[in-house]
């Protein structure tokens, strides 16, 4: 096999195989190329025909049709898998990874291990071997729940997250509830809201427009609210870390007695453009989550060498 | 003279235009109609308006929040009362007339269509953006496999050529959906535009497959466009007790009604027991929430926004002291679809800090 980025020399970069070879597949292989710590080895999909694939090879990076029998057989090479197919393959998937001993990042909604949302819990999950994604909105929203959660607690959470048609592949719009069901357990479990509801808008709109989201958070009345706008700002500061694109549209609102039980309901309004890898700039949801998985591979990396090595 | 004789001289050998045509009416008081009220309905308003309905014969009632199942929420507005209540409590009344839910995919989930089911639903209606339609199939199919009466229902059907629309509408009949509306969730259409919409899907689906019809009252051409769809070949048609519902309201269900005999068709409703309910409990329960063709649900229709987007956009111009028609003309340049009331509070934030330059 030939690899024009010189396989053949020992390196420290962790050696990653994408599975699944549709969109997200396709704009992690540009992120991985740039990355310094982590090396594109292998893109695995099922179709010999895949435009996916083709374009791997040309880019010089090994791919198969072979699909997960493929990856397994090159498993010795490899430190660390993305899943980038769906909710029901990586359930088939899951169990032999795990076998093989590979660690895995999930970018389906399939939940099978925990919940990972860099800027908010990579220090608590980070020795799990299957780690997942959560969903785009999930990446942009359960962050700034976060944010809120740490100065006061959140009775509830909600997110509206509007997505440009274009850019929801055909897995998000055959299993639209699997969006919200994951977002909002997200918004609980990892935002630290006591209950959480997510909601999904596809807009047709040509030119299409910028992923958005909106957080509402019900918080007591008596909270020092300029500490939430500052916890706030803090994290969308840390979020922009690995995504350029993630900003808010409008400043931090608060609204007494907005909240269902007479609180405070605080509003946040967050734009994502996407850093134009593979899909234009307006899929930013496609971006988000994508680079939400490489800042996730580039902290890990430390533990999976030392596993290699050891 | 008997009141289904019609008073106006016509010439003897004149026959109505739908003369033997058998309308379906459904009344969404207690759905759309629950924007005019925030979504404030009590158990018992739902149990009054509920219980007339059904003894006045109207076959359908649609009942929950109006953005549908699990539309309780900051975005939409928080239910007085829960969506499983609400449903309970017109189940308990419905003895002849059929229940309906609306659900939004992306807003409510099969989860939420189960429990409504639960609580003795006979059909959902699956509603998406008009180019949207496949993001239904999960819920429609769930639908059937309930043993539910199940309708696809495409909202903002103005943004969309007869053609485009109609292509939309057969993804929702392969889905499963045995009806499919054209929705003027804006009121944007026009009764020729409404022919042409109707016509288009009646040509492409199946002929088991019946084709609806819901308008909205922004260009005040609710009724209008209700009797043009039935004319065009549409069976289903919806409307409000006095025309509740978002923006200028909906058709009024009294209304229709009455203009749907002197066309000769059949709906089964006893008119002037209906009339009775929207005057004597629709009017006396939302009194000072009735619909208004004003200045703003008329914007809507000229400009073609979603007219749920009316009291959300009052509340923001006065939390943000901006006027209510700039924030609709901003709007429209987002060429915003329905759910996304969040976007309002953005552009009115937007329009404020452009007055005051900080």
């Amino acid at each position: 096999m030939v690899n024009i980025r010189g396989a053949d020399t020992p390196t420290d970069r962790l050696r990653c195989a994408v599975v699944g070879s549709g969109n997200i597949g396709s704009d992690l292989l540009l992120k991985l190329r740039r990355s310094t710590v982590l090396e594109p080895r292998l893109l695995v999909g099922i179709d010999p025909a895949s435009d996916g694939l083709r374009r791997a090879r040309r880019l010089g990076i090994e791919a198969t049709a072979g699909g997960v029998d493929a990856l397994l057989a090159a498993a010795p090479d490899i430190d660390l898998v993305f899943e980038a197919t769906s909710a029901a393959a990586h359930l088939a998937n899951a169990p032999r990874y795990r076998a093989a001993g590979l660690t895995v990042l999930d970018l389906t909604p399939a939940a099978v291990g925990p919940y990972v949302v860099p800027a908010v819990n990579l220090t608590e999950v980070r020795a799990e071997p299957n780690l997942n994604l959560v969903t785009c909105g999930g990446q942009a929203t359960v962050p700034i729940v976060a944010a809120i959660s740490r100065i006061a607690p959140v009775s509830y959470a909600e997110i509206v997250a509007t997505i440009a048609s274009r850019a929801a592949g055909p897995g998000t719009r055959a299993n639209i509830d699997e969006f919200t069901e994951t977002t909002a357990d997200a918004l609980c479990r990892v935002g630290g809201a006591a209950r959480g509801k997510a909601i999904i808008i596809l807009n047709p709109a040509d030119p299409p427009l910028i992923m958005r989201n909106t957080v509402f958070a019900a918080v007591a009345a008596d909270t020092d609210v300029d500490a939430v706008t500052e916890s706030i700002e803090r994290m969308v500061e840390t979020v922009q870390g690995y995504v350029p694109g993630y900003r808010m549209s409008a400043p931090v609102q608060i609204t007494p007695r907005g909240g269902p039980d007479g609180g405070l309901r605080v509003s946040v309004f967050l734009q994502v453009t996407g850093a134009a890898d593979y899909l234009p700039s307006y899929a930013g949801n496609l971006d988000i989550i994508t680079a939400a998985a490489i800042a996730t591979a580039e902290r890990i990396r430390p533990e999976l060498k030392a596993e290699v090595g050891a | 003279m008997s009141t289904t004789d019609s008073p106006v001289v016509d010439s003897t050998d004149h026959v109505p235009p739908l003369t033997g045509r058998r309308i379906q009416i459904c009344d969404t008081t207690l759905r759309d109609g629950s924007h005019s009220v925030r979504h404030q309905f009590s158990a018992d308003d739902v149990a009054t308006v509920s219980a007339g309905l059904n003894r006045a014969g109207v076959p359908m009632v649609e009942v929950t929040h109006g953005d549908g199942l699990g539309g309780s929420s900051f975005a939409y507005g928080f239910a007085r009362c829960p969506d499983d209540e609400l449903i309970r409590t017109a189940r308990a009344q419905l003895t002849d007339s059929q229940l309906a839910a609306l659900l939004l995919p992306g807003v409510g989930t099969i989860e939420h269509l189960r429990r409504a089911a639960d609580q003795g639903l006979d059909v959902i209606r699956v509603a998406t953006h008009c180019t949207e339609a496949d993001i239904a199939a999960q819920h429609l199919t769930e639908g059937r496999e309930l043993g539910l009466v199940t309708v696809g229902f495409l909202m903002m059907s103005h943004m969309l050529p007869p053609d485009r629309l109609a292509a939309q509408a057969r993804v929702m009949a392969d889905a499963g959906a045995q009806v499919v509306y054209v929705v003027d969730s804006a009121g944007a259409l026009l009764p020729h535009q409404v022919s042409t919409r109707v016509a288009a899907l009646r040509t492409a689906l199946p002929p088991e497959v019946s084709v609806g019809m819901h308008a909205h009252n922004n260009l005040g051409s609710g009724v209008p466009n209700a009797l043009a769809a039935a004319m065009a070949g549409a069976d289903h048609l919806d409307g409000s007790c006095h025309g509740l519902g978002a923006g200028a309201g909906n058709a009024a269900t009294e209304v229709l009604v009455a203009a749907l005999d002197r066309c000769g068709a059949e709906t089964g409703i006893a008119t002037q027991a209906l009339i009775d309910v929207a005057a004597d409990d629709v009017a006396r329960i939302c009194a000072g929430n009735l619909p208004a063709l004003d200045r703003t649900a008329l914007l809507l229709g000229y400009c073609g926004i979603y007219s749920s987007f009316l009291l959300h956009a009052r509340r923001a111009a006065q939390q943000y002291q901006v006027a209510e028609a700039d924030i609709i003309r901003a709007l429209g340049r987002h060429r915003p679809v329905g759910g996304q009331e969040d976007l309002i509070i953005d552009v009115a934030i937007a329009l404020a800090q452009r007055r005051q330059p900080s």
